[in-house]
């Protein structure tokens, strides 16, 4: 029994599913105990109340935690959330359900409880009602004249057409262009007297590589974020949001293995890594070429290095190679030195952009 | 004391209103009624009706969980300072004490541990926001899996997709807006999404940083996003989907006395606006229990942002789970050419996926409509077993999110059942793709036994639970009719539509576009019908009827005569 199936009846509401079993119709209302037995209507009654009041009470109780509990250093008074967090959400959140049972309770034992039926209409407008109103529309086009005249028209919509180009040009100086920024980090500012150190994060020590034995894994900045004066650099360059965006870029990895381990690729001009390295320690950017996170897993016997975010891990043996994950590029490496003191310092600034890969970048094999 | 509004209404204006009997009330409804006219709008919604069930629930939830946003969010503004700027930390949290931080990081700490009650309100806040997401995400299965989108609520379906979208993105600024580890990390990845845009990438990612990353304008732009702007278009898409589900008033499930034409249920007031204002306190006195019992993002725990440091497992809220879990898995595709890159690992999961599947929901109740020639009004809903490809799409797109979703902790998962992340990563680079095929083709099974299921209630009645057994020594389970009012809500639904032949779209005289598209069309309907059953004729019923009465007579025949004389009765 195929459904009298009318796709040209835009309409709709008129077609109903025509089954097989008569609609028995709405049954009929039952009444509930609370509308026949005056005791239990009086009960409910009682119920409703005393939730409500209940609320009431919770409420008082919320404005003597919040007098009573101190907060502050207190934090971990109770299971780590605090007294007075845990006090207030309780007292609160207790007034609050107390009225929301108390008023589904009322609706629901005490309001009437008669089902009524409304009628739908379509979501379409009558036939009359659409006819007077592109009526409507077409006499206020036509008294326009807005067809008969396309020159004011055109003019207007290209008049009106022109001033998106305020909106989107004024969203100019939001930022300046990129520039060169991205490919320059803070170890291309070391000088020939003074090339740029290596220091540990956080302490800003220099490092002997001496001090590192094989497996060692050492987090570091260059030495200008801290030391600015030495190579020459106002100290303004690097505070507040300034050492942000320098440790963003030039925060630094550096890893002693057995220098035999150590497979030299090639860097930007063709020539070999293989002078990059002091004594089997390499150094390499420390920011993730997938989509930037800060790396930090090291895997220890096998010289791989794992981003915590999604799980590229790079070869710090093998030119920062990829050798799982999403990231798409090899970890630059920094090449390394030492100076007349005899600690680390770059030879220069990474011969490549690091982090993400952007459209305007180039890559090459190492 | 009630109020006549409708009385209010034909009031003129000429004479003053007259406030005979102190009805403060009346007054004052009148004063408005001559002002803005309130009687006559008023008089069609005050009673107007909505059904009930349960799963109208859903988008409640979402409903009120915006507000108790709006609420606590406001509450947190009083003290939250959405700046970069870097200051000592001074405040009363002693681990961090003189830590040089953002001003919003420390305005956060300050509003967790020196404003009573502001850790609650910013766990209230949080926790809402979940709330808020996944309502609206179970709100979206129930209306797709009803079919409650069809004609004439295709509108509202796309306004709902958009809520979903905005939602996400007004929770991710929300959630960067402490400037903590943790958020920092989260945009940080945002930062590389953006410059993974082909072309205009790192001349997005200056401006919106206002120069290099992390800069200090991003704070203060998401926060004019997460206050403002995005609220406003919330607020706004909100208004209009209300607005088009009392237009359209609710759809209802199929039942005696519910039709294509009425709807039936309780009136506005009081009890439906009664139960729907209990439920606001109750999701709002929910959120209270759980800001002040469950701790949620300790800013505090892991300290400022700093851009070379990141924790283990390192997460994003819920619900960006889905689009990272594909950025884990996808091998590391690059394109490098002619000086250029394209980051097709970060492109396919980040900027393709999400706006697609944002797309494909979209589409849904086109493309159906579409296949199925369907273009009438439908107000009743159907149960998700009497569409079964229809459901089968929807679990399919469910399994794809929850896969990808579970990609998004393939470390954690490999801690727990101490996998390798490679052995994962390559179960669910397959996964993503046979997951989905295999859930759609089980559904569909499932749904077409299930009517099954349904078309033998309905002809050979329900299993009693009693056992009759015949004098050759066999057994039966006695079946009786289901009562009245059951048959027929089983009943109430459409036919599928039976589609075209080839022959009929030949005979039509289409020809060209017209002729391949409707014959692409009637075999995707075909498939999309396929197998599904249709209910019972009413003389199909009827003869099962007869024929059980029969049976059962006989049986009853044969135990009364029979030496075993237990019957049904006796038990
Ligand atoms: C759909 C709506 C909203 C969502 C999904 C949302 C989500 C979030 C989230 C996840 C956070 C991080 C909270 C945390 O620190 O753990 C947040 C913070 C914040 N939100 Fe919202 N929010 C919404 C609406 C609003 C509104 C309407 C306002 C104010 C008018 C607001 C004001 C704030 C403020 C000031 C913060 C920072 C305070 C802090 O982190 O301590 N939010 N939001
Ligand atoms: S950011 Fe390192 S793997 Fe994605």
């Amino acid at each position: 029994m195929s459904d009298a199936h009318d796709t040209h009846s835009p309409q709709g509401g008129e077609i109903v599913p025509t089954g097989p079993i008569a609609d028995p119709g709405l049954p009929d209302h039952q009444w509930r105990p609370t509308d026949v037995d005056p005791a239990k209507e009086k009960r409910a009654e009682r119920q409703v109340a005393i939730l409500f009041g209940l609320s009431a009470v919770s409420t008082v109780a919320f404005l003597v935690a919040y007098f009573t509990f101190d907060i502050g250093d207190n934090w971990d008074v109770i299971g780590g959330f605090g007294a007075s967090t845990m006090a207030l959400g309780l007292t609160l959140g207790l007034a609050l359900l107390f009225i929301g049972v108390g008023v589904i309770h009322w609706a629901r034992k005490l309001m009437a409880d008669h089902e009524i039926s409304e009628l739908r209409h379509p979501a379409r407008s009558s036939d009359d009602d659409r006819e007077v109103a592109v009526q409507a529309l077409t006499d206020g086009i036509n008294e326009s004249g807005i067809g008969r005249r396309p020159l004011i028209r055109n003019s207007l919509l290209g008049a009106v057409g022109l001033l998106g180009l305020p909106a989107i040009v004024m969203l100019r100086d939001l930022g300046p262009l990129p520039g060169k920024k991205l490919y320059h980090t803070i170890w291309g500012s070391g000088t020939k007297q003074a090339p740029m150190r290596i220091v540990r994060d956080g302490i800003w020590t220099p490092i002997l590589a001496s001090d590192l034995e094989i497996g060692d894994l050492v987090n570091c900045q260059p030495d200008a974020l801290h030391n600015p004066e030495r190579y020459g650099i106002d100290p303004s360059e690097v505070e507040g949001v300034n050492l942000q965006i320098h440790k963003s870029k030039a925060s630094l990895i550096l890893l002693r293995m057995n220098p035999g381990d150590i497979k030299p690729g090639k860097a930007a001009d063709g020539s070999s890594r293989a002078n990059w390295t002091v004594d089997g320690i390499v150094a390499y950017s420390k920011i993730c070429t997938h989509v930037g996170c800060p790396i930090s897993l090291n895997e220890r016997t096998t010289h791989h290095l794992l981003c915590p975010c999604h799980q590229s891990t790079f070869d710090l043996a093998d030119s920062g190679r990829v050798v799982f994950g999403p990231a798409g590029r090899p970890l630059p490496q920094l090449a390394i030195s030492v100076d007349d003191e005899g600690y680390l310092v770059a030879q220069h600034d990474f011969d490549e952009p690091v982090g993400p890969s952007f459209w305007e970048r180039d890559y090459y094999e190492r | 004391m009630s109020v006549d509004v409708s009385k209010v209404a034909t009031t003129n204006g000429s004479t003053p209103a007259t406030t005979k009997g102190a009805q403060r009330a009346g007054a004052i409804a009148n004063w408005a009624d001559e002002r803005l006219g309130l009687g006559s709008a008023m008089k069609k919604n005050i009673r107007k009706v909505f059904p009930d069930h349960w799963s109208f629930m859903l988008g409640e939830i979402a409903l009120w969980s915006f507000v108790v946003l709006l609420l606590t969010g406001v509450f947190l503004t009083l003290w939250f300072d959405p700046s970069m700027t870097e200051i000592q930390y001074n405040g009363s949290y002693d681990p961090l004490r003189g830590v040089h931080m953002s001003s919003a990081m420390a305005s956060t700490l300050d509003i967790s541990f020196d404003v009573r009650g502001g850790l609650l309100m910013r766990q209230m806040h949080h926790w809402a926001a979940m709330i808020f997401i996944a309502s609206m995400m179970i709100h979206m299965l129930r209306v797709y899996l009803t079919g409650a989108f069809r004609k004439p609520r295709e509108v509202n379906w796309i306004i709902g997709c958009l809520l979903l979208l905005l939602g996400t993105i007004e929770g991710f600024t929300g959630y960067s807006l402490p400037d903590d580890l943790l958020s920092g990390t989260g945009v940080r990845a945002a930062d590389g999404f953006m410059k993974a845009t082909p072309v205009v990438g790192t001349y997005m990612s200056f401006f919106l940083f206002g120069g290099e990353f992390p800069g200090d304008a991003i704070i203060p732009r998401f926060y004019a996003m997460h206050i403002l702007l995005i609220p406003g278009l919330l607020l706004a898409l909100i208004a209009a989907h209300m607005l088009l589900l009392v237009y359209h008033k609710h759809t209802q499930w199929p039942g005696p006395g519910r039709t294509e034409q009425n709807v039936v249920g309780y009136p506005m007031l009081p009890v439906y606006a009664a139960k729907a204002g209990g439920f606001f306190f109750i999701v709002f006195g929910v959120t209270a229990l759980m800001g002040g019992l469950f701790s949620i993002n300790n800013v505090w725990k892991l300290g400022p942002y700093d851009p070379s440091k990141v924790t283990a497992g390192s997460q994003p809220d819920w619900y960006m789970g889905w689009p990272d879990g594909l950025l884990r898995i996808i091998p590391p595709w690059e394109t490098h050419l002619w000086g250029i890159t394209i980051s097709w690992n970060v492109m396919l999961p980040i900027l393709v996926m999400p706006p697609l599947m944002l797309m494909i929901l979209m589409a849904l109740p086109f493309i159906e409509s579409w296949l199925t020639g369907d273009k009438r009004e439908h107000h009743l809903l159907q149960r998700p077993r009497n569409a079964p490809t229809r459901t089968a799409i929807m679990v399919a797109l469910m399994t794809f999110y929850g896969l990808s979703w579970a990609a998004g902790g393939n470390d954690i998962i490999a801690i727990k059942l101490h996998l390798s992340i490679n052995q994962i990563t390559y179960f669910m680079r397959g996964a993503v793709f046979i997951g989905p095929v295999i859930a759609f083709i089980i559904t569909r099974r499932w749904c077409i036994s299930l009517q099954r299921h349904d078309e033998g209630k309905l002809l050979h009645g329900f299993e009693s639970g009693v056992l009759v057994r015949s004098p050759e020594g066999g057994y039966a389970e006695k079946h009786l009719p289901l009562p009245e009012g059951q048959a027929y809500t089983l009943t109430a639904r459409d036919d599928d539509p039976v589609p075209e032949t080839p022959e009929q779209i030949e005979a039509s005289g289409a020809t060209g576009r017209d002729l391949r598209a409707r014959k692409l069309r009637a075999r995707l309907a075909t498939l999309f019908f396929a197998d599904n059953v249709q209910k019972p004729t009413a003389e199909e019923i009827h003869e099962a009827q007869h024929h059980a009465e029969h049976e059962l007579h006989e049986l009853e025949s044969q135990i009364a005569a029979g030496p075993n004389r237990h019957g049904p009765a006796d038990h």
